[in-house]
C-alpha cells in the first residue's frame, strides 16, 4: 500500500445516508486528506478542494463504509484458504471498509506479538482497514485468561475465543470481571458444546435427513449463564452469533435490566433457513446452525427493533478439503464479504428493515462498540465511503468470487444492489467496471 | 487438671469467644484475652499497648545479652501446618528471648486430613500441657477451631486467607515507628487481596487506629464485597497510591499467576508491579512495605524493594518484638502467674 496521501475526492449528486446521525439526504461527501470535509446537503454546491477527482453518484447511496465485525482469515496458517489480502479485496468488492479478524488462525491470536504480526500484514497487504480481535483465552482452550492489558496495548480491538464457547463460567467470570479493568469489550460465541453436540438445527427438518440435531437451548442457554455473569462481573459483552426468537427475548431483557450488553447476527441467519440446505449442500453448514423461517422472521425483526445491534458476514473461507464431504464432516463457516451488503438489502427490498437502521448495524454500531472512529460520515472522521446502487440487479458467479476460497451460500444467488465504490482513507479501493 | 473449660460442641462467633474466654476482665488488665485468634475483636488500646510493649522488646532484641525470663519454665509449641520459614523462626526466636522452651512441630500437610484429625492432633497436644502454642494452618477458621479444643493460650500466626494478626501489628509498629503515628495516614494495599490474610488483618487493624485504606488490585483479585469493608477500592495503580503515605505490596502465589486469576507474569508486573514509575505516584515520603517473601518482577521491581524507601528488612526485626510483646501480653493472663 502506498503512504502518500490520496488526492482529495468528491462524490456528487449522491443519496447520503449517515446512520449515526440519522441521516438519508440528497447530497455530497467531500474528502480531503483522507478524512471527511462534509457530507450530506450541507456539502453539495461548496465547491471542491484544488485537483479532486470528481465523481457523479447519478443518485445512487453514499453511506460510511460497512465495518464487518466478525472475519475469519486465514492468515496466518491457512494462507491457501484466505489471506489479509485477498479477504481485502474481497471486502472492498462488498463494500465493507474495515474487517475485524477473528483469532482462531493457526497459531491462535493470543499474544501481543501476533497482534503485532497481523497488523503489520495487514498494512503491507490489505487495501482494507484490519482490526484485530484477540483471543480471550490462551490458545482459545477455555481455560487461562489472555493478556488483555497488553493485548489492547498491542491494538487488539475486543476479545473473543472464536467460534467456542467458553464453557467453564468460573473462566469465563473471571475474564469478564478482569476484563472490565481495561474497558475491554467481551465478544462471545453462545453455543453449549455438550448440548449443541449435532450437525443441523434440530428439529423435523434434521430428523428427515438423519442428521443429529443442535437444539436451540444449546444458545439459548449458554447466553442466559453469560448474561448473569455480566451482571455478576459489570463488565462489557457482546453476543456474537444469535439466531433464536428466544435469544432476542433474553437479549432484550437484558438490556432492559441496564446490562451492557450487546447482540450481533451473521447474515447468513438473517436471509437463509434450513430449508436451504437441500440435498446436504455443506456450503449451508454453519454454527450457530441456520433455523426454522420462524427463527429467521424473529431475527429480522429484532434487527427492526434495535434488539439485535450488529450485522456481521461471519466470513468463514474453507476448501475443498474441508468443505466437499458428507455433512457430519464438513467443517462449518460460509464465505460472507461479498454479498453481506446486497445479501442484507433484500430485507429493504421486502419492507421489512428500514435501510438507516439496516446501514447502521453495519456502520456506526459496530463502530460505537468498538470505540473506532469510523463508521460515521463526520468532519475529520476517516475517509471510509460505500457508494452502492439500491437496485442493480446481479447474479453472483462462482468465478467472479475474490475469496481464496469459494464456499459462499449466495452462489448463483440474485441480488438487488450493488456496490460501485468504495473508498478507505480517501483511496478508492474497489470501483464497479 | 482442666485449667480451663474446654469449649466443645459449642458454636460462638470468634468475638464472642474472645470476650468469654477473658481471663481477666480488670480494668487495668491492659490485654484482657487468653488467645490471639485474630485483630478483629481487639480494642485500638489493646493493639496500642501491645505496640508499646513490643517497642521494649526491640530494646531488649537490640542488647547484647537478648533474654528476658517472664517465660522461664513455660512451654511454646510451634505448630505449622504450612511451610514459613520466616514466621516459624520469627516466633521461636520471640520465645526463646523470653525464657520459654520452644518446640517446632512441622505438620506436613498431607499426612493430616481437615477436620476430625486437627482435633485429634489437638487433643495429642493438650496432654502434653503447652503453655502456648502457636499455629499456622492452610484453612481459614482451623487455628479458631483448634483454640476450641485445648487448654492453653493460642496464637493464630496465619490461617488460610483469614488472619495474619502479628503481621499487622509487626506493619503497624513499624509504620508508626516511621511515621510518629498511624491514625490519618493514608495506606494502599496492593496486590492479591483476595487470597490474603495478611490484608485482611491489616485493613481491621488500620482501620482500628484510624487510618484511611485502600486497595489497589485487578478485580480478580479482590474479595466480592470489599467496598464494605472499610477500604477505597481502586483497580489502578496510579489512582491507588496517589497521595499515599504507605504502599503495602503483597505477595502473589504462583499458581495465581497463569492464566486463573491474572494472565501472566508480564502483565501482572506491567499493571501492578510496584516500579519507580507507579511509586512516584506516591507521596515523595511514601514507604513500601512488603511481608515477604517477595517475588521480585513479579509484584514488586528489585531496586524498589531494595532502596531507600523500602521497609521491609525492618519489618523482619520488628516481626520479632511484636511477637515477644504477644507472647508476653498473654502468659501474663495463665493460671498460676
Amino acid at each position: 500500500m502506498a503512504h502518500d496521501t490520496p488526492k482529495p475526492l468528491v462524490l456528487s449528486n449522491a443519496r447520503v445516508i449517515d446512520p449515526a446521525r440519522g441521516l438519508d439526504a440528497p447530497g455530497s461527501v467531500i474528502i480531503a486528506d483522507g478524512t471527511i470535509l462534509a457530507a450530506g446537503p450541507e456539502a453539495a454546491n461548496q465547491g471542491t478542494p484544488y485537483g479532486a477527482e470528481l465523481v457523479d453518484c447519478k443518485g445512487a447511496i453514499a453511506c460510511p463504509g460497512l465495518i464487518d465485525f466478525c472475519v475469519s482469515v486465514g492468515e496466518p496458517g491457512a494462507e491457501h484458504r484466505e489471506t489479509l489480502a485477498s479477504a481485502s479485496q474481497a471486502a472492498a468488492a462488498g463494500g465493507i471498509t474495515t474487517i475485524c479478524t477473528m483469532p482462531d488462525t493457526d497459531p491462535v491470536i493470543d499474544d501481543p506479538a501476533l497482534v503485532d504480526f497481523v497488523l503489520r500484514r495487514a498494512r503491507d497487504t490489505a487495501s482494507v482497514n484490519v482490526q484485530p480481535l484477540a483471543a480471550l483465552t490462551k490458545g482459545l482452550r477455555g481455560e487461562e485468561m489472555t493478556e488483555i492489558g497488553l493485548l489492547k496495548e498491542a491494538g487488539a480491538v475486543a476479545f473473543t475465543n472464536g467460534h467456542k464457547s467458553v464453557k467453564n463460567a468460573q473462566v469465563m467470570r473471571r475474564m469478564m470481571t478482569y476484563a472490565r479493568d481495561f474497558d475491554a469489550l467481551v465478544i462471545h460465541h453462545t453455543e453449549d458444546p455438550d448440548l449443541a453436540g449435532g450437525v443441523m438445527n434440530a428439529g423435523l427438518n434434521a430428523s428427515w435427513k438423519g442428521l443429529s440435531g443442535v437444539p436451540r437451548e444449546a444458545e439459548i442457554i449458554m447466553l442466559e449463564r453469560d448474561l448473569r455473569l455480566v451482571a455478576m462481573s459489570k463488565g462489557k459483552y457482546h453476543a456474537n452469533l444469535i439466531s433464536t426468537s428466544d435469544s432476542a427475548d433474553v437479549i432484550r431483557a437484558g438490556k432492559a435490566k441496564g446490562l451492557n450488553i450487546t447482540a450481533g447476527i451473521s447474515i447468513n441467519h438473517l436471509t437463509n433457513n434450513e430449508n436451504d440446505i437441500g440435498a446436504y449442500r455443506t456450503f449451508f453448514k454453519m454454527s450457530p446452525p441456520l433455523r426454522d423461517e420462524d427463527d429467521r422472521q424473529a431475527m429480522i425483526s429484532a434487527v427492526a427493533d434495535g434488539t439485535i445491534d450488529i450485522i456481521c458476514s461471519n466470513h468463514d473461507p474453507q476448501d475443498v478439503e474441508t468443505k466437499r464431504h458428507p455433512w457430519a464432516e464438513a467443517e462449518d463457516g460460509a464465505l460472507g464479504l461479498e454479498t453481506m451488503l446486497a445479501a442484507a438489502l433484500r430485507l429493504y427490498h421486502s419492507d421489512q428493515v428500514d435501510l438507516v437502521t439496516l446501514l447502521g448495524a453495519m456502520t456506526c454500531r459496530p463502530a460505537d462498540r468498538l470505540g473506532l472512529e469510523t463508521g460515521r460520515l463526520a468532519k475529520g472522521a476517516p475517509a471510509d465511503v460505500t457508494v452502492f446502487d439500491l437496485d442493480k440487479p446481479w447474479v453472483l458467479e462462482k468465478s467472479a468470487i475474490r475469496s481464496r476460497s469459494k464456499n459462499s451460500p449466495f452462489v448463483d444467488a440474485r441480488f438487488s444492489g450493488r456496490v460501485l465504490r468504495t473508498v478507505v482513507g480517501g483511496r478508492t479501493v474497489y470501483a464497479y467496471a | 487438671m482442666t485449667r480451663f473449660p474446654v469449649l466443645s460442641n459449642v458454636t460462638i462467633s470468634p468475638i464472642a469467644m474472645i470476650s468469654m474466654t477473658a481471663t481477666n476482665t480488670h480494668r487495668d488488665n491492659p490485654f484482657p484475652h487468653r488467645h490471639l485468634l485474630g485483630i478483629e475483636g481487639l480494642h485500638p488500646h489493646e493493639i496500642l499497648g501491645l505496640l508499646d510493649r513490643a517497642e521494649e522488646a526491640v530494646e531488649v532484641s537490640r542488647q547484647i545479652h537478648k533474654r528476658k525470663h517472664v517465660l522461664q519454665g513455660r512451654t511454646q509449641i510451634n505448630l505449622f501446618f504450612e511451610n514459613s520459614t520466616r514466621t516459624q523462626s520469627s516466633f521461636e526466636l520471640a520465645g526463646k528471648r523470653l525464657g520459654a522452651d520452644v518446640m517446632n512441630m512441622a505438620v506436613s500437610q498431607s499426612s493430616v486430613k481437615k477436620g476430625e484429625t486437627l482435633i485429634d492432633t489437638a487433643a495429642t497436644l493438650n496432654a502434653m500441657h503447652p503453655d502456648l502454642l502457636v499455629v499456622r494452618h492452610h484453612a481459614a477458621g482451623a487455628v479458631h477451631l483448634l483454640a476450641r479444643k485445648v487448654s492453653c493460650s493460642v496464637v493464630n500466626a496465619g490461617d488460610g486467607p483469614h488472619e495474619h494478626p502479628t503481621q499487622a501489628l509487626l506493619d503497624a509498629l513499624t509504620i508508626r515507628r516511621h511515621k510518629g503515628k498511624i491514625a490519618r495516614l493514608t495506606v494502599a494495599i496492593c496486590g492479591d487481596i483476595a487470597h490474603s490474610r495478611v490484608a485482611r488483618s491489616n485493613i481491621i487493624l488500620l482501620n482500628a487506629l484510624g487510618a484511611r485504606v485502600r486497595v489497589v488490585a485487578p478485580s480478580t483479585l479482590l474479595p466480592s464485597g470489599i467496598a464494605k469493608m472499610g477500604v477505597e477500592v481502586f483497580t489502578s495503580m496510579k489512582e491507588g497510591l496517589a497521595g499515599a503515605d504507605i504502599v503495602m505490596m503483597l505477595r502473589l502465589q504462583r499458581e495465581r499467576m497463569n492464566g486463573a486469576f491474572v494472565p501472566s507474569v508480564r502483565e501482572y508486573y506491567r499493571y501492578y508491579g510496584l516500579d519507580a514509575e507507579k511509586l512516584s505516584f506516591a507521596k515523595e515520603d511514601a514507604l513500601v512495605m512488603h511481608p515477604g517473601p517477595m517475588n521480585r518482577g513479579v509484584e514488586i521491581d528489585a531496586s524498589i524493594a531494595d532502596g531507600a524507601q523500602s521497609l521491609i528488612r525492618e519489618q523482619v526485626e520488628m516481626g520479632v518484638a511484636v511477637r515477644m510483646a504477644v507472647l508476653e501480653a498473654l502468659a501474663a493472663n495463665l493460671p498460676n502467674n
